[in-house]
Order: structure tokens, then sequence, then C-alpha cells
């Protein structure tokens, strides 16, 4: 039953003053009942920092609400402690627009296939799943992850480092449904919509293009499975487009409609949204104008802390195992470091399984003994392209694409 | 079946060839229906908030708009002037100094 705006209102009002009153921090999720007074901090150079913690949403475990209506749900930092693969049930979820199919028929649902090309096909599910299958293990990362600690802040969604996760992906390769229909000669794009629609008709449909050679490399896939099952509603169901090594917003979801083009796609989601400037690192000064501006495409090494956090303590004099996830963005990971002297020395941390070069890999770093007093660990990836974090943090209008070398500082008592 | 995930891992390594992957059974895919919480809490502060009430919550809830750091008078009036041009937001003009000025009292620099 929906509950008028005002009994919300005044829900939303006390619940805010219960997380003020008791200044409720922790992130200690299993096991405790009260969701409603749960909440996070995140660590942000200026508020607001807190956010609740939601178990409202539907095929989702707790997951930090950043916006509820469509929805922006960022994956807890601990979670990422647990295990290589992001559960389906607390992966991060990052819509657009606020009309998305809450019901989805199986056996009605067709996937077109049209515009430059042979036939027009309409695939339905049973259709992909007699076509070869493949697997492929690939970290899916918003363009916009980490914008909260951009500096200066930028308008956005403010995520803290949740907006990511590594799935193992299961569908058929784009290239088998193109060949299918058939490309016909002076095909320059291919262009990938979902089943979401603008509030407003008038309004942008969100639509994402890959230029011919990428859709037809063999990598790009449609899955219709996420991690072994079914994708959760909210991150795609039924099909969703992957596309390793490149960020999110190319990962169309509800995946409804593939349309190859005869020329360079122009629509809003492609020459205005999700733009960078064309420099080393997408970096600018903030102020700066006249930068040429380029989509965004491929990811970028980082890396994480994960079972540490900014501020922890741990015992002085003791033994410590440091570990955490990193990726190489658009190749795999070549090493992971670890410094405790600002960056002077580095020290090379232990790699885990590799599932492939577009998967987390999880590092780990023993400290044989923990000096007292505040310890600052920086730690940084490097890619098989010789590609490695920067140590000073880029900036850009949109916060897109931040990738500096990661510190936390933690104390031994 | 996280068993058999783990089993598996290290052959997810890189992509299966089709001969290897169809040893594996398909996955169920099963029809889907859920209910997606309403996210219609207003915008606090009365009368103050009733442009923003009215004329923002159609496309999207507060709580992302009140988790904005603060952000300048003009960096709010360009946010609302890109919900209206880039993303056709059905805002009066007329509604549009009410708005920005809510923005720059709530979500403003000093």
């Amino acid at each position: 039953m929906p509950l008028h705006r005002n009994d919300r209102h005044v829900r939303a009002l006390t619940r805010r003053a219960v997380l003020k009153t008791f200044g409720v921090a922790g992130m200690a999720l299993a096991g405790s009942p009260a969701w409603a007074d749960q909440s996070v901090r995140l660590l942000f150079a200026s508020g607001p920092q807190q956010r609740p913690i939601t178990p409202d949403f539907p095929q989702k475990g707790p997951m930090i609400l950043q916006r509820t209506r469509p929805p922006l749900l960022e994956t807890p930092m601990e979670v990422f402690d647990r295990s290589v693969f992001t559960p389906n049930d607390q992966f991060y979820v990052r819509w657009h627009w606020a009309v998305i199919p809450t019901s989805v028929d199986v056996d009605a649902f067709r996937l077109a296939v049209r515009g430059h090309v042979n036939q027009v096909l309409s695939l339905s599910i049973g259709d992909l799943l007699k076509m070869p299958r493949v697997e492929l293990a690939a970290v899916n990362q918003c363009s916009g992850n980490s914008r909260g600690f951009f500096s200066p802040r930028v308008p956005g969604a403010q995520w803290a480092h949740g907006a990511m996760g590594n799935a193992r992906w299961t569908g058929v390769r784009l290239k088998d449904v193109l060949d299918r229909a058939g490309i016909k000669s002076g095909a320059i794009q291919v262009r990938f919509s979902g089943l979401d629609e603008p509030v407003v008709p008038e309004a942008p449909d969100f639509r994402k293009s890959l230029d011919l050679d990428h859709a037809r490399d063999g990598e790009v896939m449609i899955a219709f499975a996420m991690n072994g099952e079914q994708m959760p509603l909210l991150n795609g169901f039924p099909l969703r487009l992957i596309v390793p090594g490149w960020y999110s917003t190319y990962w169309v979801k509800m995946l409804s409609d593939i349309e190859v083009l005869d020329r360079s796609d122009d629509n809003y989601w492609m020459a205005t949204a999700y733009t960078i400037p064309d420099t080393p690192h997408a970096n600018v000064t903030p102020g700066q104008t006249g930068v040429k501006m380029i989509p965004i495409s491929r990811m970028v090494p980082r890396s994480f802390f994960t079972n540490v956090t900014e501020g922890a303590s741990l015992p002085a004099g003791g033994s410590a195992a440091i570990r955490g996830i990193a990726f190489g963005g658009d190749t795999g990971v070549a090493k992971v470091e670890l410094s405790m002297d600002t960056g002077r020395t580095w020290q090379l941390a232990t790699l885990a399984d590799d599932f492939g070069k577009y998967s987390f890999r999880r590092w780990q770093v023993n400290i044989p003994q923990l000096m007292k007093g505040v310890n600052s660990l920086l730690v940084r990836c490097t890619n098989l392209s010789g590609e490695v974090q920067p140590s000073m943090p880029n900036w850009n209008n949109s916060g897109f694409m931040l990738n500096a070398v990661e510190t936390a500082h933690i104390t031994a008592i | 079946m996280r068993h058999s995930i783990i089993a598996l891992g290290t052959a997810f390594a890189a992509l299966l060839t089709p001969a290897a992957a169809q040893v594996q059974p398909a996955p169920a895919i099963k029809s889907t229906n859920v209910e997606l919480p309403p996210g219609d809490a207003l915008f606090p502060g009365g009368s103050s908030a009733d442009a923003i009430n009215n004329n923002c919550l159609a496309c999207h809830s507060a709580d992302m708009v009140l988790n904005q750091p603060a952000l300048s008078r003009s960096a709010w009036d360009s946010e609302v002037h890109k919900m209206i041009k880039a993303y056709r937001a059905p805002i009066d003009e007329g509604d549009v100094p009410a708005i920005v000025d809510y923005l720059a009292s709530t979500k403003g620099t000093k």
C-alpha cells in the first residue's frame, strides 16, 4: 500500500533524527534486525557523509542508499573483502530513468536486431540459450565511481568506492548475434537500448553505441546470467550487454534493442553525457575551458583496501595481514604494491587466483611488526600495459575516472 | 550451488570455447515480477520547498539531491537548467528562481 507523501516524509525525518542522535556509523551488517537504523559514513571531505543502509530493494541485500528513485544502490566496501566475486544481491545498481519495468515475462521478451543488417531478428531468450555459450569474469564499474572523493567536489551521484562489482557473466557473443543478422557493408557503429524509459517522453532515451569492430571483437557479449544465476531485475534482467574493460555506461541493462548504424551515433548519451576531457587521466584544472571532449571508454587500474578502513585501530607490535582487491582496467593486473613511507618505497603484494584479465584480483601484504602510532598505508596497482595508478588525483567536471593511489591511515595502539 | 562455483572457479579465467561451455547446463531463466520502493518523500522545508516538490519529484526522489555537496548558486542554476534543457524536465520557468533559491539556501556554499 503506497503511503502518502507526507507520511513518508515524517518517516524519513524520524529516521534522520535517530541517526543524528545516536551517530550510528558502524558497518556491522549481518545479524542485526534493526535495518531501519543502520547507516554508513562515507568519508568524503565534506558532508553529507551519512547514508542509510537499505534492505528494501527487490532481490537485494543490504545496500548503501544513494537514491531511491530511480535506484542508485552502492555496495558496502566490506562485501569486497569476502569474495573476489561480488554477490548478485549486493552488486551495485544504477539507473538513469525512473520508468523501469518491474515485471518481465521471459516467454514474451524479445531482443530486436535491426538497422543496417541483411535480416532483422527478433530473438527470444530460448533462441539465445540455443546459441554457443561463453563465460567471462569481468569488473563492472560506474564511470563516476568514487565521485564523492573529488576535490573540489562535483555534482552527481556521490558514490564512495562501491559503484563497482565483479561477476562471472554467462551469455552469447554479440558477434554471433550480429553475424546471424548479417551486417551490411557501410556499417559504422552498433547502438544498444534497454526496456527502461524516461518519465518525460521527449527526454532522450538511454542509448549507447560501440564501434562495429569493437562490437564484433568476440569479447563483448549479451549475458543472461551473472555468477551462475539469472540477473536481479535491477542489474538488468533478463539480458545485459557486457563490455569487458569498459566503463559500465556501455553495459546496457534490460537490453532489448540492437541497431546497426551506418553513421556515428550522435545521441545525447554518446555526444554529450559520459564524455571526458581528451587529456592524460581525463584530467583538467577546475574552471579550465576549451578542452576537447570524447566519449569515456576504457577503464584504468585501481586498487583498494578491503579489511582495513580509514582510521582503523590495530594492535601495535603484532603482525598484520593487509588485504584488498585490484583490477587492471582494460587489461590484467601486473602487480600490486604497498607503501608505508608515503610512497618512497613499495613492497610487492601477493596476488591470489587469477580469474582473467578483466576480473578483480585479490591481494595481500603481511606486515611482520606494526609500529606504534599512525601508519599511512598506500596501495597501487600496475596493469599489464604498464599503466600505474597516479599519486595525484585526477579531476574533471563530471567526476569520472578517479583512480589515484588509495591511502588508509591506521593507528597501532 | 556455492560449491560448484568454487570448483569451477579457475575455468572462468577466459572466454570458454563454445564446446566447453555447453557442457554446463543452461541456467534457469524465470519470469520476474518485483515491486520498487516509491521514493516519494518530500523535500523538507514547508512552503519554501513547494516549487521543488511540485516540479522535481516526478522524475527522481529527493534523497540524492539532499546528499549533494554544497554548491554555489550558479552551479545549482546550471543543474536546474540542465534538467530542463538536456533532460526535458517540464519545469515551469516561473518556478526556476524558487527552486534555485531552495537549493542555494539549503545546499549552498556559504
